[in-house]
């Protein structure tokens, strides 16, 4: 018997018998969902597909050293006379407009596209979960200001805000455009999460639960909480790769990363000018930017699958 | 290459005018099976039953019996795959509707056979008027304006006694109350004045006063007609006052069939023995209530023999390796009782015993 | 509907004024002297100074100069450029360019992403769905800016289908691929979201009821189908306006046009803020009412919105 149980002083024997099962069925269900779901996703070939290009990725982001001897912070690493030369042998990207190896700075703009996206991910999923759950628990005002706040917030488009906060307070690193990105991404969580609680909070397993006189507390943690947390994962897989997306194309504005940090957004806008003569120097990176967001799409995307029946 | 046919829109040639050569519906040995991931389930094995114009067939079962599917062959919207129907007649006429082609039994549908759902708030269209859905029928079937058919809708409303009908044409379902929307959903089925129409539980969603309504508009309006009405439920109580026959089904296959009163007085088979039971009556006030006891089948793997012998409680040996058939039941001496058949080794003992 | 039209209206007054007074906050309310930045690396002239923080109000206190910003905001004023042009000026002489290609745009995803979505939906798991999957999959996947740099590539200078950038063809040769590029993305969302909602519907208990009722099939799907599956797809065009018009600053960037969203990344690039300030101002105030138009289109859709 748990301690939660012996504390309760007033319910009968047979409530409290009644609720231990009304609770343990409701976790078995949940536990049930998410128990299918990975036995689903592990047998999916797109899921082992993804999986390996992000976990190729991850290693580039934490060890880019191993993938390439030259370091792109090297004295000496640009060589102006190389400028805009094709793909040859032991330099396979060929070189930048500075003259500096493509393939290197590919290898090491990884990093950047892999922190930004976790970091900004999380972020949102934090900020706009924690929000998101609030409002719906407590409905209400609380409901009203919190969804009039998030409003505010949703009305600064993802692209056109980051223009102008950044365009103000200068972009630069990983950690200023993560941070920008939250700030206008996180309503999005918060609606889907707001919108799970609320859908929740009305069944009939949490009704039982309250008419066994569970806390409050313990309703959201042990029975709205695990129900909603299905859709927040599939969109917050999603995220990974629209938000690497989002940082490219700021920093293809000039205004998200910048130099000497090696963004693939950066690499793409400095080889435009020269796409039309010579375009190794754009499809590399770009190659790259769009195996990485495809990868975290399509993880999403089967994660959706097997997570979430209902959107089959 | 179809030309497309010039009548389109007024209603489908009645095959009952000039060649009545069968009862009004004739279901003869009709299979469904689904193919699922875990195998096939056999919804209906070996269906067979008739239906006389203003005749009211009750078909009982419990979920999963195989009732529903049936209709839903018969009125040729099941969901074809995962539906199959390996063999089996379906008869309207004498006309076989499963060999029909696809526009032919179009045109039957809504016009000559219509249906009512159980639930009629997920059953219309949550975004159209029900003024719209009403004249939608006369639209489509007879190519009549919208003007028309608006006003068609107003007397339909009138006609299953929806209060200020002209009033409340352009509202939307969801602005009805229960009762209502079942109103509504009778009045769709009967727009056209079709020969037979099929209500799957009609009032399982309703407040126990509303059923009785309900179900008394429906009687009278099928007198009033004509209609054939196959009644499906699961409520032997709805049944009692509306019914003429009744069929029961039990795992996909009808296990007894008796005029109604005949089979409230002297059941020839233990799982309607038990059913009837199973209905709350004043004169046993205070006593438990009796229910069949354990779980109807599970259909991917009906047991062997008799399909209800784990839950019968007269089941011998034979019930549990021999396939019982519907056989015509006869009174202790042997004389005929018309109507009346059972699917059970022992229906002697239960109708005599 | 009218108390719904009401309630919605009152709902995006508190809105615009939190965007703008965020807007306002991030750019007039800076510590440091916002005169000094406007002058930049230069010393700014004392007497100038003192006459622009009058011009600017910057002597009033916070709210003051709030309501001076957004009356002009809302009587077309957005302010001026270095050079003392009226940023409205740059406007209404970009804004055409701006017009045509998001609303060329906005009928491609439209349309193509409703059509892809229903087929896909109808035929699922046959080829033609698997195509559907797969090419937005692909259109998800590749960032604007480099979709838009290949087409230009392939179509304007190797098939020379196309122009390679400008507008000097008018429309609709110059604007077709910049549409088509800008659209990309939202139309595989659009495709994905039809194909979704249309195979939830067709399983409906009211699909079924509308073929018992012996509609033929294209009544069932165009008419009881359709109509259900669309509400969702209006609600995403309202949020994604969001999207396409962050999508046309890079497009009008790759293909060099002369639109709001050009002139917004050129003046990033300058750092002449309030230009940036301006147009970004009205951008999100376009982006807040083609939301409340949305919400409103949502109501005659769904019926059921109307009468909560």
């Amino acid at each position: 018997m748990s301690e939660k149980t012996i504390e309760r002083p007033t319910t009968d024997e047979a409530a409290i018998a009644k609720e231990i099962e009304a609770e343990e069925k409701a976790a078995a269900r949940q536990a049930s969902l998410l128990r299918d779901g990975w036995a689903d996703l592990r047998k999916r070939p797109l899921f082992i597909v993804t999986s390996l290009i992000i976990l190729i990725l991850l290693a580039l982001a934490i060890a880019p050293s191993l993938f390439t001897a030259r370091s792109p912070f090297s004295d000496g690493f640009c060589q102006l006379q190389n400028s805009m030369n094709g793909p040859s042998s032991g330099h396979l990207f060929g070189y930048d407009v500075q003259g500096c190896d493509i393939y290197t700075r590919t290898v090491y703009g990884a990093r950047n596209s892999v922190v930004v996206g976790v970091v900004t991910t999380t972020a949102t999923t934090l900020i706009g979960g924690l929000v998101g759950m609030l409002a719906g628990l407590i409905g209400g005002w609380a409901d009203a200001l919190l969804s009039r706040i998030t409003e505010v917030f949703a009305g600064l488009p993802l692209i056109i805000g980051g223009l102008l906060i950044m365009s103000i307070w200068g972009g630069g690193d990983v950690w200023s455009v993560s941070f920008i990105m939250a700030i206008l991404g996180w309503p999005q969580v918060y609606r889907i999460m707001r919108g799970e609680v609320i859908a929740n909070k009305y069944n009939d397993y949490v009704t039982a639960a309250r008419a066994l006189g569970a806390g409050s507390w313990r309703i959201a943690f042990r029975h709205i909480l695990p129900n909603t947390l299905a859709p927040v994962i599939v969109i917050t897989t999603m995220n990974l790769g629209v938000y690497i997306s989002a940082e490219a194309a700021l920093s293809y504005l000039g205004i998200g990363i910048q130099y000497p940090n090696i963004s693939w957004g950066v690499m793409i806008s400095d080889a435009q000018d020269r796409f039309l003569t010579s375009p190794h120097a754009l499809m590399f990176p770009a190659g790259a930017l769009s195996i990485t967001v495809l990868a975290f799409i399509m993880l999403g995307d089967v994660v959706r699958d097997a997570f979430d029946p209902k959107m089959r | 290459m179809t030309i497309i046919d010039p009548t389109d829109a007024v209603p489908a040639q009645r095959p009952g005018d000039h060649e009545n050569t069968g009862p009004l519906l004739e279901v003869r040995d009709l299979h469904v099976e689904f193919q699922t991931r875990e195998g096939v389930v056999k919804a209906v094995n070996g269906v067979n039953y008739t239906v006389d114009s203003g005749e009211t067939l009750a078909v009982l079962g419990e979920s999963g019996s195989g009732k529903s599917v049936t209709a839903q062959a018969i009125m040729g919207i099941l969901d074809m795959p995962p539906a199959r129907i390996p063999q089996g007649e379906i008869r309207f006429y004498g006309q076989d509707m499963l060999t029909m082609g696809a526009e032919e039994r179009r045109k039957l549908r809504g016009a000559r056979i219509a249906m009512i759902f159980q639930d009629a708030l997920s059953s219309l269209n949550p975004v159209l008027s029900v003024g719209f859905q009403l004249g939608e029928m006369f639209r489509v079937h007879q190519g009549m304006s919208r003007k028309q058919a608006k006003a068609k809708s107003i007397e339909l409303m009138d006609r299953v006694k929806i209060p200020a009908a002209a009033a409340r044409v352009n509202d939307y379902p969801h602005q009805f109350s229960g009762g209502m929307r079942q109103r509504i959903m009778i009045a769709m089925a009967l727009a056209l004045e079709p020969d037979l129409i099929i209500a799957d539980e009609p009032t399982t969603a309703l407040d126990v006063t509303v059923q009785a309504q309900v179900m008394d508009l429906l009687a009278e309006l099928q007198r009033e007609y004509r209609m054939g009405l196959i009644l499906i439920t699961h409520d032997l109580g709805v049944v009692a006052d509306v019914a003429d026959k009744i069929a029961v089904m039990y795992a996909g296959r009808i296990v007894e069939t008796a005029p109604v009163h005949e089979l409230y007085k002297r059941p020839a088979h233990p799982y309607t023995r038990g059913l009837l039971d199973s209905i709350p009556r004043l004169d046993q006030k205070g006593q438990e209530l009796y229910a069949i006891q354990g779980l109807p089948p599970n259909l991917l793997k009906v047991p062997q023999g008799c399909a209800f012998n784990p839950r019968c409680d007269k089941a011998q040996d034979i019930c549990r390796t021999e396939f019982p058939p519907l056989v015509p039941v006869t009174e202790a001496d042997g004389t005929e009782l018309p109507g009346r058949a059972s699917a059970c080794h022992f229906w002697k003992e239960t109708i005599h015993g | 509907m009218g108390r719904y039209v009401a309630r919605r209206l009152l709902q995006v007054i508190p809105v615009v004024i939190g965007v703008t007074f965020i807007i306002f906050c991030l750019v007039f309310a800076l510590p440091g002297d916002p005169i000094q930045a406007l002058a930049g690396d230069k010393r700014a002239d004392p007497n100038i100074a003192a006459i622009l923080r009058a011009h600017y109000h910057l002597n009033e206190p916070l709210y003051q100069q709030y309501w001076h910003y957004i009356s002009g905001v809302l009587t077309g004023d957005l302010g001026e450029t270095y050079n003392g042009r009226a940023i409205s000026d740059i406007v209404s002489e970009r804004f055409p360019v701006t017009l045509k290609l998001g609303l060329t745009s906005f009928a491609l995803e439209a349309v193509i992403g409703i059509i892809a979505g229903i087929f896909s939906a109808l035929k699922k798991g046959k080829f033609i769905d698997n195509v559907v999957l797969v090419s937005t999959l692909v259109l998800i996947s590749i960032p604007v800016f480099v979709l838009g740099s290949v087409l230009q590539l392939e179509f304007g200078v190797n098939l020379k289908i196309t122009p390679v950038a400008g507008i000097e063809h008018g429309w609709p040769q110059s604007y077709i691929l910049p549409a088509v590029v800008l659209a990309s993305t939202s139309m595989a969302y659009i495709a994905r979201l039809v194909r979704t909602s249309m195979m939830e519907s067709v399983r409906a208990d009211y699909v079924r009821t509308a073929i018992a009722k012996g509609l033929p099939t294209r009544r069932v799907i165009g008419v009881h189908a359709m109509r259900n599956s669309l509400i969702p797809v209006v609600t995403f065009l309202g949020f994604d306006l969001g999207a396409l018009m962050g999508g046309a600053i890079i497009t009008e960037r790759v293909f060099n046009m002369p639109g709001i969203g050009g002139q917004l990344a050129q003046s990033v690039y300058l750092r002449e803020r309030p230009v940036v300030v301006g147009l970004v101002t009205l951008l999100v105030l376009i982006y807040l009412v083609a939301n409340l138009l949305v919400d409103l289109l949502y109501a005659v859709l769904d019926p059921r919105i109307r009468y909560e």
